[in-house]
């Protein structure tokens, strides 16, 4: 199943990977600066109802905990300077501590 | 397809003057349906991951199309029954073999099992201090009747070797990028041949649900969800301990924490894969701040079930904890299953009552009074309370 998923990722289509996710269009996220990379390096593999779920859960260290697991673990192209971004935008936007 | 409709998940506030420590209550989610599943629990989109709503809890097979959906990588292929096939292989297989639907049905005996499919992180969203992770309620499960073909029969028909260690099982479900890793997950050969353990490919009487793991997935009674892989597309036996994510890193616990299974192959000194699910109970009659009308009649009732020793009792208590005493049992569906009880309330004066339940299974097994933590809000099996009123 790697090969389909490499293409997919390879044509871009990782967000329409499937006709089973229709709903997930209609989140938005908080305007502010670091959304549009946000959204475009966490949506290619989960729909970003998992960033409003956690955000009750996870204050800054948290999510800075997160987003280095996605990239560690889970392989997330995100460069550091990206996932200091995308850091600033959800521990400021999506932080229990917010 | 997303209904405006806030539902919220039973509340559970801690009250006044209980014994019993104060649990979480779970986030507020919208309802939503997959294409075949009615309106569920949306908990995230994609992957998707879909808990079964409380009212859809109250039946003893819970219905195809409400029972919950989990996933952990996004890529889910809808496939093709008829040109599916599963291989089996592994250096401790000694005919490997690639079997059609076909080939399982009409190649080995039919058997049925009645079994609870629980996540393991069904109701993280209630644990206190909170655990990031989907944030289910009480609906990541659901009991049904699994019926398909014994693991082990598959597994001897492909000519299996002694000195296997453990049967690893890949389902055709894949991450989105190649970087992350793919869902497999392992059993120790000892579990992996009992004869409750099922290639799976009917649910409730009719053909898996897509989002359930069409068309055969593995069913591991009394054993967390995590095991039970859906879409099931590879099977190997080795005379070796598997080595992956999901069995390395994921889905582990404290150990000695828990009192279960033991998985010898995956167990370091300072955590072991979670195994058999804990004894656990579950209202489905009422929820925290129901109201009761004087004098009408009111039954509480649920469910309670454990990892296979099966259910001995269900005690109720109406004073917070304080004094205990036994439910009526429903018919026992086999060991796996979840049990019914249920409680005739008092409604005849008004005023509070303090209720709450809890289950012992045969093992001896009680539910806790207070939660058991672990890092991945696993295994939340808090005794569960009911502040009722009765008007």
């Amino acid at each position: 199943m790697k090969r389909l998923a490499l293409v997919l990722c390879i044509s871009g289509l990782a967000l329409g990977a499937g006709v089973s996710f229709a709903g997930e269009e209609a989140i938005v996220l908080r305007d502010a600066p670091g959304r549009d990379l946000t959204l475009a390096r966490c949506a290619i593999c989960h729909s970003v109802d998992y960033i409003e779920t956690n955000a009750p859960v996870l204050d800054r260290a948290g999510w800075e905990k997160t987003i280095r697991k996605m990239i560690d673990r889970y392989g997330a192209p995100i460069s550091d300077a990206d996932a200091r971004e995308i850091l600033d935008y959800l521990g400021a936007q999506y932080s229990a501590t917010r | 397809m997303v209904s405006r409709r806030v539902v919220t998940g039973a509340l559970l506030a801690g009250s006044a003057g209980s014994i019993i420590a104060a649990p979480g209550t779970p986030p507020t989610t919208p309802l939503a349906a997959l294409p075949g599943k009615k309106p569920l629990l949306k908990r995230t989109f994609r992957p998707p991951n879909y808990e079964t709503p409380l009212a859809d809890l109250r039946t003893p097979h819970t219905r195809n199309d409400a029972f919950f959906v989990r996933y952990h990588l996004a890529n889910i292929p809808d496939i093709d029954a008829r040109a599916w096939r599963l291989q089996i292989g592994g250096e401790s297989i000694g005919r490997p073999a690639a079997l059609s639907l076909e080939d399982l049905k009409r190649g080995f005996e039919r058997v049925s099992v009645t079994a609870v499919c629980q996540c393991s992180g069904n109701r993280r969203g209630l644990v206190t201090p909170r655990v990031p992770g989907v944030q289910w309620g009480y609906g990541a499960m659901g009991n049904a009747r699994w019926t398909g073909v014994r693991l082990r029969d598959v597994l001897r028909e492909a000519g299996l070797r002694a000195g296997a260690v453990e049967v690893a099982f890949d389902g055709a479900d894949a991450a989105v990028l190649p970087t992350t890793p793919d869902f497999a997950k392992s059993l120790p050969i000892e579990r992996a041949l009992d004869e409750h353990v099922l290639i799976a490919f009917e649910m409730n009487g009719e053909p898996l649900p897509r989002w359930n793991g069409a068309p055969a997935r593995l069913v591991v009674p009394g054993w967390t969800a995590t095991y039970w892989v859906k879409h099931l597309a590879d099977i190997r036996v080795e005379p070796r301990p598997f080595d992956g994510f999901w069995m390395k890193s994921a889905y582990r616990v404290p150990a000695g924490l828990f009192p279960a299974a033991p998985f010898p192959g995956q167990a370091t000194r300072q955590t072991v894969p979670i195994t058999e699910i804990v004894v656990n109970s579950l209202v489905t009659s009422h929820v925290d701040g129901d109201r009761l009308a004087r004098g009408a009649p009111a039954i509480l009732h649920g469910w309670a079930w454990d990892g296979g020793s099966g259910i001995a009792a269900v005690e109720v208590s109406l004073d917070g904890g304080h004094s205990w005493r036994d439910a009526a049992l429903g018919e026992d569906m086999g060991p796996y299953s979840w049990r019914g009880f249920q409680w005739p309330l008092d409604t005849r004066q008004a005023g509070p009552i303090e209720a709450a339940v809890r289950a012992r299974a045969r093992n001896g097994a009680v539910q806790p009074d207070t939660l058991v933590a672990n890092p991945a809000g696993y295994h939340h099996n808090v005794i569960q309370e009911l502040a009722l009123e009765v008007l």
